[in-house]
């Protein structure tokens, strides 16, 4: 029995990986008009749920991919890794308004910049705040507040030392899970209900995961608009952390 | 065909995050510099181009539009495969700079989002 379980979790690791999220899901489902009467998003709470199953996982296993490192359902790695999540991206903008997208073309480049800006120097202060005070380190977990992937491309730039970079990986996750999570339930206060402002969104926030996770827990439709943006938050990051951004950190020490 | 239409997009994607990997070599970074946009950008580009001859045939939508519907449940997995643990316990700092920078930005949101209506409105 046990041979034949060990065989089907790995000979069929992407179809086990649909049943485990047809199952989230569905119980979100449930769950969002048994006990919320649909107030609160199915989507939302599959989002959160498969969060907390992540923890959980994490707890369980000891690993480092969430829900993916126990046995049998290590195919979500797959199913929910950057090649299928870009790909569904770029399917969502067959249904994009071109005309609105144009309109706040030059709002998204402002929002890029901020985006950018604005987290890198609360990370720097933040940083300050906890005793850092050679440039290379200050810069590197600014850079981590702006992107879990901007953080270690920047600190391996400017040759970071590894528990540096681990706590700026840290902060980029964190970021992510937290835009995940508090999205839907902000939406209402910040305006997030049109194109334009899911393309500010996008811009702002930065992390792909965060911001695809957070629309679509908040308005599917919304979602091909912030991705627009928040795509180029994370190239954007990597090219001026470790180059500008580090020039004017190491000139003001 | 459906096939022709996921055929499309795939071939959209793999050109965006190709130009999205020049980008980055031509700028000297180590990251892809918004090829997924980029390929956004050309499914669009290509969406004009098939509806002006005609191609745009219901076979053909649904084999992109599979894939956008299937969009919510790999957002899903991937939170499920996030390395929650290690975000949680990553100690004060990581919380207040991530605490901060999202209360920041969900209010720059704010702002701008109205700074742009009261320009549209003008």
């Amino acid at each position: 029995m046990t041979e034949i379980w060990t065989r089907i979790a790995s000979d069929q690791a992407l179809i086990l990986g649909f049943v485990a999220v047809g199952a989230i899901m569905g119980a979100a489902q449930l769950l969002s008009r048994g006990l919320t009467r649909g107030r609160i998003h199915g989507s939302a709470i599959a989002i959160l749920g498969a969060l907390a199953l992540a923890w959980l996982g994490g707890e369980l296993t000891g690993g480092k991919k969430g829900l993916a490192d126990v046995p049998g359902l290590a195919g979500l790695t797959l199913l929910g890794g950057a090649m299928l999540r870009d790909f569904a991206i770029v399917a969502t903008a067959f249904e994009v308004d071109t005309a609105e997208a144009r309109k706040a073309g030059w709002a998204g480049v402002i929002a890029l910049a901020l985006g950018t800006l604005v987290p890198f120097v609360l990370g720097v202060g933040v940083a300050w705040g906890f005793g850092y005070r050679d440039a290379v380190s200050l810069t590197t977990l600014g850079a981590g507040t702006v992107t879990y992937i901007v953080g270690p491309v920047t600190g391996a730039a400017l040759g970071a030392s590894s528990p540096v970079i681990a706590l700026s990986i840290a902060t980029g996750v964190f970021k992510a899970v937290l835009v995940m999570t508090a999205t839907p339930f902000v939406a209402r206060f910040i305006g997030l209900d049109n194109p334009r402002s899911a393309m500010l969104f996008g811009g702002l926030m930065g992390t792909v995961s965060g911001v695809s996770g957070g629309l679509a827990a908040t308005d599917e439709r919304l979602v091909p608009y912030g991705a627009l943006t928040a795509t180029f938050h994370t190239g954007i990051g990597c090219l001026v952390c470790p180059s500008v951004l580090f020039l004017a950190v190491r000139a003001l020490m | 065909m459906p096939i022709f239409g996921t055929a499309l997009l795939a071939l959209c994607t793999v050109l965006g995050v190709a130009l999205g990997e020049i980008l980055g070599a031509v700028l000297h970074v180590k990251a892809n510099v918004g090829g997924v946009g980029l390929a956004m950008l050309l499914l669009l580009a290509a969406r004009q181009a098939l509806a002006r001859r005609g191609w745009l045939r219901p076979g053909l939508r649904l084999g992109i539009e599979f894939w956008a519907f299937l969009y919510i449940p790999i957002v899903v997995a991937m939170a499920a495969q996030q390395n929650v643990r290690a975000a949680l316990s990553g100690g004060p700092m990581v919380l207040i700079a991530g605490l901060g920078a999202v209360t920041l930005c969900f209010a720059l949101v704010a702002l701008l989002g109205r700074l742009m209506k009261e320009r549209a409105d003008d």
